[in-house]
């Protein structure tokens, strides 16, 4: 009998990401069957995930467009800030969330015209620029606050006045949403429900993609393959991806260079600042000081897990977005995500001695251990460490994931115009 | 000419504060008046100084990392965890006066760099870049410092909720500058002295110069930051350089929280100052890396956090000194950037110039 597989390119990569996911909810299943919990594949938490990994796979999208074009964005965090900020102001300034949403995204903008201004015109160091946006953006937006929130208004010098959020809507039939105002039936919720063995675990997963989602959300997952199509398939792209890896090339080309750098630098910001807005809008209702909590930062890692690729970033995004949403469901969530840590890089751990790579397999298999002892040592984790769940989770797979990476040629490099040797 | 850069950028953030004031209907002028007006008494200059030692501190720990284009953006997670470190390890060992302080110095040093020194490790072997791991490393010292202090680093004082560590011996507390302030005829303010680890943050200054301007070291430091490629080839190993500059940056900044732990707070309280790691940044952004302008950006810095508060009293908004402090980090790293390239401009003018008369010479 011969093996299926799907004919083209595309679908082989669904039919690999298919069967990859099935084996990480299997494991998932068991782990949680182990931990004796059930808030590793709930709705739930799944609902939670998708919601925390949109702001961090939308700064890491951004920083696509950016990065491709050879500029190195590490004042997304700044930006990101700066969307929070408009995006509350805006949405609370017009009692309407979808301003919101537009003031937001040229917040973000703003900061990624600043960082265009400083690095492409003035030729300043990528990073150096960046850090300096970072914080000029959080002092900028504590004084804006300052003089625009009256204490009769809910807010203050930290925070906005509560505002209303966008939206949401579960598809129909799959897991119960409206159709011409009848109520379908929730399919996914039946399965999840019945609490069988991997099945109910793939009906949680599924209802919390499907259900309750935000119609923000829905704008952030669309741009995915939008953003793929553009830098892809368009000849605008593929200018834009010529900047990055090498300028002189394209210069001598006739490709405008620093025109395009600008625009992958304020797209950048304006999707970092619609990053920011949904942090407003879907997760907290208002803005406050230092809500971003290094967000802008775990999507460039994001942009790095995904090799500077749109797919991949949503893939990493969805993984520390995972590890946030956890943090807030429960504590016994993230006691069982130790042992979920624990078994992937034991399975790490097999994979690489197959490989021969017996350095990183003793390094892997030391962590593996030491998560093991963590997990059974620890009844439940201490209130402190799961502040730091996403950003210890950053730190192991930047650590511990291969690293068959390739950042564009030309990425973090000044170019001047007309300076080609 | 070196002096043109900062200034005008303070000059342009200050126009653009004036701006940002006009805007919200408050006259710059009266503001800035104040602002200088209070800053000019003993009790504000004590403060300054005060608050500019640990920045300063700082700006030296992010510095040395950026002569080598090395950006350790951890420098406030490494302070918060030494200062912990050593207000804990400083309380529970008895040691003559001197020999204590220099104990705590040690232990905070060791903290510092061995939390740096994460990241240095996963730069070298599992090339994360720095920036990335230094942040979330900041993070985690945050929840950590929490944990410590309340499960293992904890003084239970009856009648006192407040979760702190023991009070320091006094054979660990730094003598203050009161007694020099008197011989020099300025009688010091009541309230807070005048903290004397300013003298161990001057020492730390002139060795920061030595070693980066006068040693081997800092000539490879330099050589990697102008010209990594060049540098390599001529037997300069990365790894090992970044590796070093990390534990030497992460080092020095176990030192920043020392100052206001041994001269003020005398144990880590829920308020210790925080914040002094990025702060750090600009400071070492503005100052240009060099000792002494990593000095006067300190003393800038703190200038403005004192005088900020006299703001809120007059009923204008302070936090108009943190648009201060972020429009002259960014448009000082762009003035330096044009002063660097008029610079070469003439060079470049005046090299073409030479040529042409000695062609002239010639024929």
């Amino acid at each position: 009998m011969k093996r299926w597989t799907p004919k083209t390119k595309t679908g082989r990569r669904l039919w690999a990401a298919l069967l990859w996911g099935s084996a990480g909810v299997f494991v998932l299943a068991v782990v949680q069957q182990i931990a004796g919990t059930r808030e590793l594949t709930s709705a739930g938490t799944f609902g939670a995930s998708l919601r925390l990994a949109m702001p961090i796979m939308l700064a890491g999208l951004g920083a696509v467009f950016s990065e491709r074009s050879g500029i190195v964005n590490i004042g997304l965090e700044g930006m990101m800030i700066m969307g929070t900020w408009f995006g509350a102001w805006g949405a609370w300034q017009f009692s309407n969330p979808w301003a919101g949403v537009l003031f937001g995204v040229l917040g973000g903008g703003l900061g990624g015209l600043i960082h265009a201004i400083a690095t492409v015109t003035f030729a300043v160091d990528h990073i150096v620029s960046g850090v300096a946006i970072n914080i000029l953006a959080a002092g900028g937006m504590r004084f804006l606050s300052a003089v625009s929130y009256s204490a009769d208004s809910g807010g203050g010098t930290t925070q906005s006045p509560h505002v209303s959020g966008v939206g949401t809507f579960s598809l129909p039939f799959l897991a119960g949403g409206d159709l011409f105002g009848w109520r379908t039936p929730d399919v996914f919720g039946w399965f999840e429900s019945r609490h069988w063995f991997f099945i109910s675990d793939v009906g949680g997963i599924l209802r919390g993609l499907t259900g309750d989602l935000s119609w923000l959300t829905l704008v952030a997952l669309l741009l995915v393959p939008l953003s793929i199509w553009v830098l892809w398939k368009t000849p605008w792209g593929l200018r834009l991806r010529s900047c990055g890896e090498n300028p002189y090339s394209a210069e001598s080309l006739g490709v405008r260079v620093l025109r395009m750098k600008y625009y992958g630098v304020v797209i950048s910001g304006a999707m970092a600042g619609l990053g920011g807005t949904m942090l407003v809008l879907v997760q907290a209702g208002i803005y406050r000081e230092g809500q971003t909590a290094g967000r802008g930062f775990i999507g460039l890692a994001a942009l790095i897990f995904g090799n500077w690729n749109p797919a991949g970033v949503l893939a990493g995004a969805s993984l520390f977005g995972f590890a946030d949403a956890l943090r807030l469901r429960s504590e016994g969530a993230v006691h069982a995500l130790l042992l979920f840590i624990a078994v992937l890089l034991a399975l790490l751990v097999v994979w690489q001695l197959y490989r021969r790579r017996w350095v990183p397999a003793a390094v892997s298999g030391l962590f593996a251990i030491l998560f093991l002892v963590l997990y059974e040592t620890l009844s439940v984790v201490p209130t402190q460490f799961i502040s730091f769940t996403p950003h210890l989770t950053t730190l192991l797979v930047l650590g511990l994931a291969t690293q068959r990476l390739r950042m564009p040629a030309a990425d973090g490099l000044r170019y001047r115009k007309g300076e080609a040797v | 000419m070196s002096l043109l850069a900062p200034v005008g950028a303070l000059i342009f953030s200050l126009l653009v504060a004036s701006i940002a004031l006009v805007l919200v209907g408050f006259n710059p002028l009266t503001a800035f008046a104040e602002m200088g007006k209070f800053a000019w008494s003993a009790a504000s200059l004590v403060s300054i100084s005060n608050r500019a030692v640990p920045l300063f501190m700082s700006g030296l720990a992010v510095a040395i990392g950026f002569k080598m284009g090395l950006f350790n953006i951890g420098v406030e997670g490494q302070y918060l965890l030494a200062a912990v470190f050593a207000a804990y390890f400083g309380a529970i060992v008895n040691l003559p006066p001197v020999l204590h302080v220099l104990f705590i110095i040690l232990v905070a040093m060791i903290v510092g760099a061995l939390w740096s020194g994460i990241a240095g490790i996963l730069k070298v072997t599992r090339g994360v870049h720095e920036v990335i791991a230094t942040i979330m490393l900041n993070a985690i010292a945050v929840g950590l410092v929490a944990w410590l202090l309340a499960n293992f680093f904890r003084k239970v004082d009856p009648g006192d909720l407040n979760i702190k560590t023991a009070e320091l011996p006094h054979s660990a507390w730094f003598p203050s500058l009161n007694p020099l302030l008197n011989t020099i005829g300025i009688p010091p303010p009541p309230g807070p002295t005048m903290q004397g680890f300013m003298l161990v943050a001057i020492v730390f200054g002139i060795v920061f110069y030595l070693l980066v301007w006068r040693s081997r070291y800092g000539f490879e430091l330099r050589a990697s930051g102008i010209n990594p490629d060049a540098a390599r080839m001529s037997g300069v190993e990365p790894s090992g350089m970044v590796m070093q500059t990390m534990l030497l940056s992460g080092a020095l900044a176990g030192l920043v929280g020392l100052s206001p732990l041994l001269g003020y707070f005398h144990r880590y309280t829920q308020d210790f100052p925080s914040g002094l790691g990025f702060t750090g940044i600009a400071v070492a952004l503005l100052g240009r890396n060099h000792p002494v302008g990593i000095f006067l950006g300190a003393l800038l810095f703190g200038f403005m956090d004192r005088s900020a508060l006299i703001l809120d009293l007059k009923g204008i908004p302070r936090e108009i000194v943190t648009i201060i402090q972020g429009v002259v980090v960014l448009a000082v790293v762009v003035a330096y950037e044009v002063v660097t390239r008029m610079i070469q401009r003439q060079e470049v003018a005046a090299a073409a110039e030479a040529a042409k008369s000695d062609a002239e010479e010639v024929a």
